[in-house]
């Protein structure tokens, strides 16, 4: 809308996202004056409703927020019962949590890089317009988000919403044979996100490297996903114990999903961060393949975001085989997990970064309080910072093209707005309008 | 090979109406006759399960403000109308997958199928009466174009 020298670029239902969000920049006298990505989902309240649930129930209930990511709940909200149950369970059942979490990192990132993201770069406005000109990639990029999903159903007994997973670890054990059965088409996703990596490197990035601080899981023996300690480019170096004495959750009128800071600061968790923490954790090949594709050490351009999901994409078909290769199937399949009243924490690596558990529980295993924080929520303030500073050296771009772009510094992000707002009720029946005017 | 598919829910009231069909349909024939399975999920699956078939029998229910209980019929060929389209990105709608596998080349010989309208997706409830009476129509419809070989 224009009011004398007041513009608003304004996409009121975003395409591309999981969930129902928005975005709208202001300009005023030349300069951008707020820049909002606003979310309207009803929040779902998933918090409330696990009080009272018991100590058991959270990777089953809370892996119903997403059908993207359930596994990361999973696992986020198993680790924090057994932290608060004191409970360690066995390297075999760790290093099985990792590989159904290989599975969900492929099928998410899979996606998002050949039908949500690529379809920008290539001006697509979508993966289906992108599949008639190149039906041979796109069906590329489903055959390795297909290996995903079968590494998840074969460990989870489906791939999406798993019921395989209990806190202490699994109902079943998979047979070596199972996961063996995997591994050709392993072999070929992984050859696959090889090209996967040299595709989306070709793509044109517009020059917008941030100041972003980057927050990430770190391990010292490997690249994070089920476990580690949360760092920060500023020097974080906390347990997820330490959590809530650093992150900050708050209400802003334009989001159903809470906002959040470090110490005050904005901060960015995902693809960007994990890479720019830890590549050197990464394996020698995987490291190699991102140099071909012309990454340093880190990468603060979220634009580039999508040649570092495919350099993940290439680790999780590595570690995946790794993990198959080395498998010992975990007997028992869980361990004991006793109630305790206690508090536990958990953090895990998501595919769009640190997803955070929180749960208090008495002795005989009654959830009292429980805290849930999903990397898109973190991320929003990051993403406003990105709308804001994309836009203001850019007004005078045509308003439609500009628009688009905006949109893009959103999707660069893969926000599971769903997730943030612990909603999944998809029901728009409008397609996109964009009631921006151009200012005349 | 002629394939029905059940596509739904089974935990959102009426979003089970084509699990329901489906089950239906595989109590009615023969096995060997017709191919029957259920889909609960990531609809991009479909890609995979009907690949080998010829002919594909697609039920879903269907949330597009209509009357609870109509009956809407498809045919691939021709692109689907909206009813079959949903907003939502990451979980494709039956109206974008069919014209995925339209562009990749992935659509069986024939595609067709129906969409029964539902009342109510409340969690853990049943079918609504509405629903369940369409679900005995498009049973009774799909078992007869299958007997006459459509």
């Amino acid at each position: 809308m224009t009011h004398g020298t007041r513009r608003t670029i304004s996409v009121p239902a975003l395409t591309r996202v999981e969930g129902e969000g928005g975005l709208e920049i202001v300009v005023s006298d030349g300069q951008v004056t707020e820049a909002r990505l606003d979310i309207y989902e009803p929040p779902r309240f998933f918090e409330a409703l696990l009080r009272g649930r018991q100590y058991t129930e959270p990777p089953d209930i809370t892996a119903r927020i997403c059908g993207i990511c359930p596994v990361a709940y999973q696992m986020s909200a198993c680790q924090a019962i057994e932290d608060a149950c004191q409970t360690t369970v066995t390297e075999e059942i760790k290093d099985l949590r990792r590989l159904i979490y290989c599975g969900e990192w492929i099928e998410s990132h899979a996606l998002h890089i050949y039908l949500l993201h690529a379809p920008d770069f290539l001006g697509y406005p979508s993966g289906i317009h992108l599949a008639r000109d190149h039906p041979d990639i796109v069906a590329r990029g489903l055959s390795i988000k297909k290996a995903g999903n079968d590494l998840m159903a074969a460990v989870g007994g489906r791939s999406v919403h798993p019921v395989n997973v209990k806190v202490g670890g699994f109902y079943r054990a998979p047979a070596k044979s199972e996961l063996h059965a995997l591994v050709p088409q392993l072999e070929q996703a992984r050859e696959d996100a090889e090209e996967t990596i040299a595709w989306v490197a070709g793509f044109d990035f517009p020059g917008f490297d941030r100041d972003y601080e980057f927050v990430s899981l770190r391990h010292p023996g490997q690249y994070p996903i089920t476990e580690g300690r949360i760092a920060s480019t500023s020097g974080l170096d906390i347990s997820p114990a330490e959590y809530d004495q650093h992150f900050t959750e708050f209400q802003v009128a334009h989001s159903t999903a809470l906002h959040s800071v470090l110490d005050g600061r904005t901060y960015l968790t995902g693809p960007l961060a994990r890479y720019s923490l830890n590549s050197g954790k990464l394996p020698a090949e995987v490291q190699n393949a991102a140099r071909r594709a012309g990454l340093a050490d880190t990468c603060a351009n979220p634009f580039k975001s999508i040649v570092v999901r495919a350099v993940e994409l290439l680790f999780a078909c590595d570690e995946a085989l790794r993990l198959i290769y080395e498998y010992r199937p975990p007997d028992p399949p869980a361990v004991d997990v006793r109630p305790r009243q206690a508090t536990g924490y958990g953090c895990t690596e998501a595919p769009r970064g640190l997803l955070y558990h929180r749960y208090a529980i008495t002795g005989d295993g009654t959830i009292t309080d429980a805290k849930i924080v999903p990397p898109t929520s973190q991320n929003q303030r990051a993403i406003e910072a990105d709308l804001r500073d994309f836009a203001a050296p850019r007004l005078d771009m045509d308003h439609e093209t500009l628009t688009s772009e905006c949109e893009q510094a959103v999707r660069n992000h893969d926000p599971c707005i769903s997730c943030a707002a612990h909603f999944l009720d998809l029901r728009l029946t409008d397609k996109l309008t964009d009631k921006a005017v151009r200012q005349t | 090979m002629i394939l029905v598919i059940g596509i739904g829910n089974p935990d959102r009231g009426d979003d089970a109406a084509g699990l329901a069909v489906a089950r239906k349909v595989r109590d009615a024939t023969k096995p060997g006759e017709v191919t029957v399975r259920e889909l609960v999920g990531d609809q991009l699956a479909l890609l995979d399960e009907w690949t080998g078939a010829t002919e594909v029998f697609l039920i879903d229910a269907v949330c597009s403000g209509g009357t609870p209980g109509t009956v809407y019929r498809f045919d691939a060929a021709d692109a689907l109308t909206e009813r079959f389209r949903h907003r939502g990105t990451h979980t494709f709608s039956l109206a974008d997958v069919i014209e995925l596998a339209r562009a990749l080349g992935r659509l069986p010989r024939r595609l067709a199928g129906f969409g029964i309208e539902g009342a109510s997706f409340a969690i853990g409830d049943g079918l609504s009466p509405q629903a369940q009476a369409a679900v005995d129509e498009v049973t009774s419809v799909l078992l007869g174009d299958l007997k006459a070989g459509v």
